[in-house]
């Protein structure tokens, strides 16, 4: 006969309720606490386990792409302090602070929609899907500041394409990791999150539009919108969304963040036009940075009208701002 | 504490004080902390300041006003303070006409004219400097305190525009103008709220004494 001692345990060895739901942040405590003895740095892998990931590591065997400028790429510093990234606060210098324990692996992207093979790709997946290009792109806000940025990454059309949408597909609508606890400062924001973004199907198929997952050599500084983000060139810069996790193929055009804030303000397309101001400031010269003054005459499409500008032949851009 | 307020190091330690901020933001421009788009560093950093030194140039009154806290000898500063919300006013101004718009008047005056937070803020500035211009005593001499004080009330409005002028060009994230038009309408509020309860406390006189009630009441 099979005796089977009973357990020694007593109730009072049972875990308390509290603390087995935030074991987490026990382990965290314990770890704090036992920080006097410990590596701070072993300290912290135990609270973040893996957290960064992704955060500049450098990218090897990146290939020259096309449409690069030979203007002078501004200073990776001022790239990575500068940030328009709401969910970790609405100051420029809040995202390159707030965003260091952002957690960007393990990391998929969802691709779904009017497609004939929907799939989710792995970060792993993405950066292999085609050799990295380093492509020097100018990069203009709506803010009428602007940089010059080499980005790595690829045409957006090379995933498109592994997807294959289907003819009720028009538009692409995409949208950015939305989480309060890892963006506290969420609240703040004024803006309905998670953000979201949209482009024509012939944009986003453009070989200017980008899906990229580095900047400077290496993989993308959270700030910037690790661990992949959109680059459209041609448009503000709010248009280029960060920190990927959703691309759905759809038919109707799909609601954007800024538009939903101030339709008025900030439109569907918003392509580069000096001509159109923003009902709030002249769009006519933009700061390129880092710099004093605002005397760089802004070019139409962002200089990427010869690439761009048959896209929207016929189109009144002043209504279609 | 009002014999601390009126030695006569106070004004010196107050003026200093007052300088503090250009000081720390000087120091930061040696030290390469105005980041990438220092335009926009200096002219959120004096804006700042100018709401900031409005909104402690009108809590003097409502201080002074508050018994228990024996402050009335605040009234020693109050030109110094709104001297000095002038003084960053037109920082912030030089900066947008010298680095933003280059110096291109005619680009500030399109400006001024289009574009509602700039008509609103460039108001509240201009109003501004009658004010600083006649700040010195013999000026309030000359034109006789009641005239003087009609003047200096424009204050108020400078306080008020300044708030929509911030209020307006945010994108997205009202709290610090919304916290600012708080503040204002505190200390605001408190004249308007004195004003009345001083009205009904006089006796009613007749029609020509009520054409200057505002002599007595305002503060």
């Amino acid at each position: 006969m099979l005796l089977k001692r009973a357990p020694d345990l007593k109730y009072s060895d049972v875990t308390p309720r509290e603390i087995y739901l935030n074991r987490r942040k026990f382990l965290y405590g314990m770890g704090l606490a036992g920080g006097l003895a410990l590596a701070g740095k072993s300290v912290a892998n135990l609270a973040f386990p893996s957290a960064r990931a992704y955060a500049a590591t450098s990218l090897p065997g990146l290939v020259k792409g096309p449409f690069s400028t030979d203007e002078k790429v501004t200073p990776e510093q001022a790239v990575a302090t500068y940030n328009n990234y709401y969910e970790f606060g609405t100051d420029k210098g809040d995202p390159a602070k707030n965003a260091q324990k952002f957690v960007t692996s393990p990391w998929s992207v969802s691709v779904e929609g009017e497609v004939a093979k929907p799939r989710k790709f792995t970060m792993e997946e993405i950066l292999k899907l085609a050799p990295l290009e380093e492509r020097i792109y100018r990069h203009r806000c709506v803010e009428a500041w602007s940089i010059v940025v080499p980005w790595v990454g690829y045409s957006f059309s090379t995933l498109v394409k592994l997807v294959e949408p289907n003819s009720n597909a028009r538009y692409v609508a995409f949208e950015t990791y939305f989480d309060k606890k890892q963006m506290p400062l969420w609240g703040r924001a004024g803006i309905q999150l998670p953000y979201v973004e949209g482009l024509r199907l012939d944009e986003a198929m453009h070989p200017l539009a980008l899906l990229c997952v580095g900047m400077y050599g290496e993989t993308l500084p959270n700030q910037d919108g690790a661990p992949v983000r959109m680059v459209i060139p041609w448009k503000y810069g709010f248009k280029s969304i960060k920190s990927l996790v959703k691309i759905k193929f759809v038919k109707d055009q799909p609601p954007t963040t800024w538009n939903i804030t101030n339709a008025h303000e900030y439109g569907f397309y918003s392509n580069v036009n000096p001509a159109v101001d923003h009902p709030r400031w002249s769009q006519a010269r933009e700061i390129r940075l880092p710099g004093y003054f605002k005397n760089t005459k802004t070019q139409m499409y962002n200089g990427y009208g010869d690439q761009v500008a048959s896209l929207y032949n016929g189109m009144d851009l002043k209504k279609n701002y | 504490m009002n014999r601390l307020l009126i030695s006569k190091w106070a004004k010196v330690v107050v003026f200093v004080l007052c300088l503090a901020p250009l000081g720390i933001l000087i120091w930061e421009g040696f030290h390469g902390d105005w980041g990438p788009n220092p335009t926009q560093f200096l002219e959120h950093a004096t804006g700042d300041w100018i709401l900031r030194f409005l909104a402690i140039t009108l809590a003097v009154s409502p201080l002074r006003k508050i018994k228990i806290l024996g402050l009335t000898q605040l009234i020693r500063f109050r030109r110094m303070l709104g001297l000095f919300a002038f003084f960053y006013a037109f920082l912030h101004f030089s900066i947008y006409l010298g680095l933003d718009q280059v110096l291109d008047f005619r680009g500030v005056w399109a400006d001024v004219v289009k574009r509602p937070y700039i008509t609103v803020g460039f108001t509240g500035f201009v109003l501004m400097i009658p004010l600083a211009i006649t700040s010195t005593a013999g000026m309030v001499r000359r034109m006789g305190y009641r005239r003087w004080q009609m003047l200096h009330r424009a204050i108020y409005v400078s306080a008020v525009a300044g708030v929509i002028h911030f209020y307006w060009l945010v994108k997205s994230d009202v709290h610090l103008p919304l916290l600012y038009a708080v503040i204002m309408a505190v200390l605001l509020g408190w004249r308007l709220f004195a004003w009345f309860s001083d009205r009904g406390r006089r006796p009613a006189r007749g029609a020509p004494a009520r054409k200057e009630p505002a002599t007595v009441a305002a503060r």
